[in-house]
């Protein structure tokens, strides 16, 4: 975007200006799609039928997935309809980037670490259907991931499993549940392998509860995990998706890491939906369902896999077996009766997860 | 020999406070300043200067100068307003408004965030009115520049009003009495007086404005490209494991910093200078 | 030296009586909007928000062990920070004021950084600092010192910032203390430190005070620069505004807005607190 011819472009105070209608400029230059983008949003997309904008709104660790994807899904827009499209990210932690389209961020698409953040959409606004999760294959997750370890080099602590998590000289890194999606998920892992292994859920409780207590910081979102303990040093273990787990390997610590896989872990599933309200409005419906139809093509699954995401087309997952080494997986809707349920019982205030910090303290 | 007040203290006080002195502000300013830069150079001028010129950070640069570009004049001459009105009249509430002016600089700025969004979200007061009529406020240019304009009212104002009160009102109501009009009387003579304090609080203001990073997280909304200021962009580069981008954009304001500082100096001196002259 | 800590003396009015000047209407009428507009309605918004809670729930929400946790974390680190920078403040005021060596004018302008540095900016180079593997990180962790992460990183984070409001506050009145006078009042003391405690520090106090109290109230507030450097953990390093920020993460607007305007509350009070202090300095000045 950048080595392109620059045309200025104007800021939209108070998002009333109307743009006139210009002579196009060549196609092609950035400045000139997200322009041309923004005033087909703005007069309603017949105005610009040849182009559009879509905001895909979503959590922290598929920076590089999204970036990567979005560039194909234009070329195959393109290829399909001759329409170019330009696709805005945002990224952050999961409940928080709901809660802005809660406030009215104009999401075309949500993409978020977990189903309860869309469910709390839907709630509290009525933007999304109520029958969003059945509208795309696999619940809506295009690609899966799980819970993996990533210590230090040479596994110093000798980090095997979750029950090495609880020994008193092993430090733990891993998110505030109450504020990340992927903190959420560890804690659920966590819960599960305890409730597996010790059969009850008083134990489980204390399982959880001396895993915490090995707990050092407590970042709210996932990103922040790894930074602290990548870039700070801090901790002997990460509890991370293991696409960041695998991102950090590749991209940060080549030799310096290694990933640990649990003989047991839940089953992750992103889900992705439409904002019906948002495309009605910007006249996006189309483009913005075909953008997560998309996903499920044998292109978007191999993009996916291979930013680490366990695809969920059988024939991608084939290709790629080597990478994704099988292991035993609880799921959500198996072993805790779904996000509400879980969401309501460990998550809200006062459940589980405040008590046994409150019980931490003493 | 000169005598004050405070008169000589025995030279190991000197020598101690001194070096207490220099080891405090080489902790708290000396080192962060060196850190900034050595992290930002880290990896060499190459990958600086594709750091700062990446689209990414490009145009939060934009949009941050965008945002310096409509409040910095909004809340100066608002600020010169206030102080003109407080400073030359006396009128039942006065103590209040003063106590207002100066609330932004107690509220925490996420509390300030927070209130725009309670007001024009799609939630808010005005949610759904906004709606209707297709205008954004937050996540967008309006509501990014209302939380700026929250936190950095007071600059002008709070600058203005002590050197106002201090030059008093005898100079305007000579010019007054010599036949000018209120608006000459306020150019020639007010704007002329006030000068160095006004372009000083203008420099706070800005320095704030740029540099604000808790009122406009809440209301970003963080599109990329298009809602992330420059302090945002640092802390996402930052969360992005991109650690010599950030520090090279936070060198952008680092610098800005400092220049801010050498220009607020100078501003001091002109207001002392013209002090001593009247 | 301007004030540039924001809060000017109030009483000061008192001399602006009424006069010919023109534009009263004009700049009081569209102030009062601007500032309606500005500060009133959304301060109203905050307000509704909280009012729909009663009493008791209001209540509940505060002395939720997490939430008092939170506001003791927040109070307590800022009342650290102010008092070590009222201590350090106080010899860099005077050293300043005083003492003539070289950079002495350089350091005089630096000691607004923490003013015109982005706290974001701030909070990363002070996060990365006290890591691990940063400049002091390196030399404080094997002597068992734990900045980063620890009440102490925040501590470190509200003293940066609330430095230059000390040493601003304070060095006007060391300046005016050091001007040259009669040698009568020289009589006051046969040695500096008699001198000092009862006549230098009793003048200083006033500012010192308020100064102090500067700090505190900028500090409580402060949210960029702690949450890079602390470890955010719920009951240990959690501050109030990070408390808020996860409540709003969890859709809890109306929590959100209860914390909000429990703070603003004490900023206010803590506003009434350093006007007063400001009238005392004000009138310890003109007796002198």
């Amino acid at each position: 975007m950048s080595s392109k011819k620059k045309q200025f472009h104007f800021p939209r105070l108070f998002g009333l200006t109307h743009h006139a209608r210009q002579v196009a400029p060549r196609a092609g230059s950035g400045w000139f799609r997200i322009f041309a983008g923004l005033a087909g949003a703005l007069l309603g997309a017949a105005a610009y039928a040849g182009s559009h904008e879509l905001l895909n709104v979503s959590y922290d660790p598929t920076r590089e997935l999204y970036r990567a994807y979005n560039e194909a899904f234009q070329k195959h827009y393109k290829a399909l309809t001759g329409d170019d499209v330009t696709v805005k990210q945002s990224h952050g932690g999961s409940g928080g980037q709901a809660r802005s389209v809660i406030d009215g961020l104009e999401a075309d698409v949500v993409t978020l670490a977990l189903g309860y953040d869309i469910d709390a959409i839907v709630e509290k606004t009525n933007k999304i259907a109520g029958n969003w999760q059945s509208r795309l294959p696999h619940n809506s997750a295009p690609y899966t991931s799980t819970i993996v370890f990533l210590v230090r080099a040479g596994n110093p602590k000798k980090i095997r499993d979750w029950d090495d998590l609880v020994k008193s000289d092993v430090k733990v890194i891993t998110p505030d549940p109450k504020t990340s999606g992927g903190a959420r998920w560890n804690y659920l892992a966590a819960w599960g392998y305890a409730l597996k292994k010790y059969g009850s859920e008083d134990k489980a409780r204390a399982f959880v509860a001396q895993l915490y207590k090995n707990v050092p910081v407590l970042d709210s979102g996932a990103r922040g995990s790894t930074n602290t303990f990548v870039q700070r040093g801090l901790g002997d273990v990460l509890l991370a998706w293991e696409n960041e787990a695998f991102l950090v390997i590749n991209e940060l610590g080549k030799g310096k890491f290694e990933i640990v896989i649990p003989s047991l872990s839940i089953l992750a599933e992103p889900t992705v939906s439409v904002v019906d309200e948002v495309v009605r409005k910007k006249g996006t419906a189309k483009v913005a369902e075909e953008y997560l139809k998309y996903l499920y093509s044998p292109e978007g699954q191999t993009i996916a896999a291979r930013n680490y995401y366990r695809p969920t087309s059988p024939e991608v997952a084939r290709a790629f077996t080597a990478q994704f080494p099988a292991l035993e997986l609880i799921s959500i809707d198996g072993e805790f009766g779904g996000w509400q349920a879980a969401q309501k019982k460990h998550f809200s205030d006062g459940g589980e997860f405040d008590l046994i910090f409150k019980n931490l303290r003493k | 020999m000169t005598i004050t007040l405070i008169g000589r203290e025995p030279p190991i006080i000197k020598t101690v406070l001194l070096t207490v002195m220099f080891l405090f502000l080489g902790v708290f300013i000396f080192i962060p300043l060196v850190t900034i830069f050595s992290q930002a150079f880290q990896s060499g001028l190459a990958v600086y200067r594709k750091a700062i010129a990446s689209p990414e950070v490009l145009s939060s640069i934009k949009l941050t100068l965008t945002i310096a570009v409509v409040c910095v004049p909004l809340n100066t001459v608002f600020g010169v307003l206030l102080a003109w009105a407080i400073t030359k009249f006396s009128f039942p509430g006065k103590s209040v408004l003063t106590t207002l002016i100066e609330l932004p600089f107690a509220v925490s700025p996420v509390i300030a965030g927070l209130m725009f969004v309670l007001l024009f979200g799609a939630q808010g007061w005005f949610g759904e009115t906004l709606q209707s009529w297709n205008v954004k406020i937050v996540f967008a240019l309006p509501g990014i520049a209302l939380a700026t304009l929250f936190v950095t009212f007071p600059f002008v104002a709070r600058t203005l009003i002590p050197l106002m009160q201090e030059i008093g009102k005898d100079d305007e109501e000579a010019a007054l009495t010599l036949g000018a009009t209120g608006w000459q009387t306020f150019f020639r003579v007010t704007l002329h007086n006030i000068k160095w304090g006004l372009l000083y609080g203008v420099i706070l203001t800005n320095a704030r404005a740029i540099g604000e990073y808790g009122a406009v997280a809440v209301v970003s909304g963080l599109v990329r490209g298009e809602t992330t200021t420059l302090p945002l962009t640092i802390g996402i580069l930052f969360d992005e494991y991109a650690f010599s981008a950030a520090f090279a954009a936070a060198s952008l304001l680092t610098l800005l910093a400092l220049l801010t500082l050498a220009l607020k100096t100078m501003m001091e001196r002109m207001l002392e200078r013209e002090k001593i002259d009247r | 030296m301007l004030d540039v800590t924001g809060i000017a003396a109030p009483g000061a009015w008192a001399k602006t009586g009424n006069t010919s000047l023109p534009g009263f209407g004009l700049t009081l009428g569209l102030s009062l909007t601007y500032l309606s507009l500005l500060l009133v309605i959304p301060l109203a918004a905050l307000a509704l928000y909280t009012a729909r809670l009663s009493l008791p729930e209001y209540w509940a929400i505060l002395a939720d062990e997490r939430v008092s946790s939170a506001f003791c974390v927040s109070f307590l680190s800022a009342g650290y920070a102010a008092v070590i920078n009222g201590f350090f403040g106080f010899i860099i005021a005077w050293a300043l004021t005083r003492y003539a060596f070289f950079g002495r004018k350089l350091i005089d302008a630096l000691i607004d950084l923490p003013f015109a540095i982005p706290t974001a900016v701030a909070g990363i180079s002070l996060a990365v600092m006290f890591s691990p593997n940063g400049i002091l990180g390196k030399i404080l962790m094997p002597l068992g010192i734990e900045i980063a992460f620890s009440k102490a990183g925040i501590v470190i984070a509200l003293i940066f910032i609330g430095l230059p409001f000390v040493v601003r506050t304070v060095q006007p009145v060391i300046r005016e203390l050091d001007r040259e006078v009669e040698e009568a009042a020289m009589s006051l003391g046969a040695n500096f430190a008699q001198r000092f405690f009862k006549v230098i520090f009793p003048s200083i106090l006033p500012a010192l005070l308020t100064g102090v109290a500067l700090s505190f109230a900028r500090g409580v507030g402060e949210y960029a620069t702690i949450i890079f450097i602390s470890s955010n953990m719920p009951y240990e390093t959690e501050i109030v505004p990070l408390l808020i920020v996860k409540k709003l993460l969890q859709f809890d607007y109306v929590g959100a807005s209860a914390l909000g305007s429990a703070m603003l509350i004490l900023a206010f009070l803590l506003l009434l607190v350093i006007n007063l202090l400001q009238s005392w300095m004000k009138r310890d000045g003109n007796a002198a």
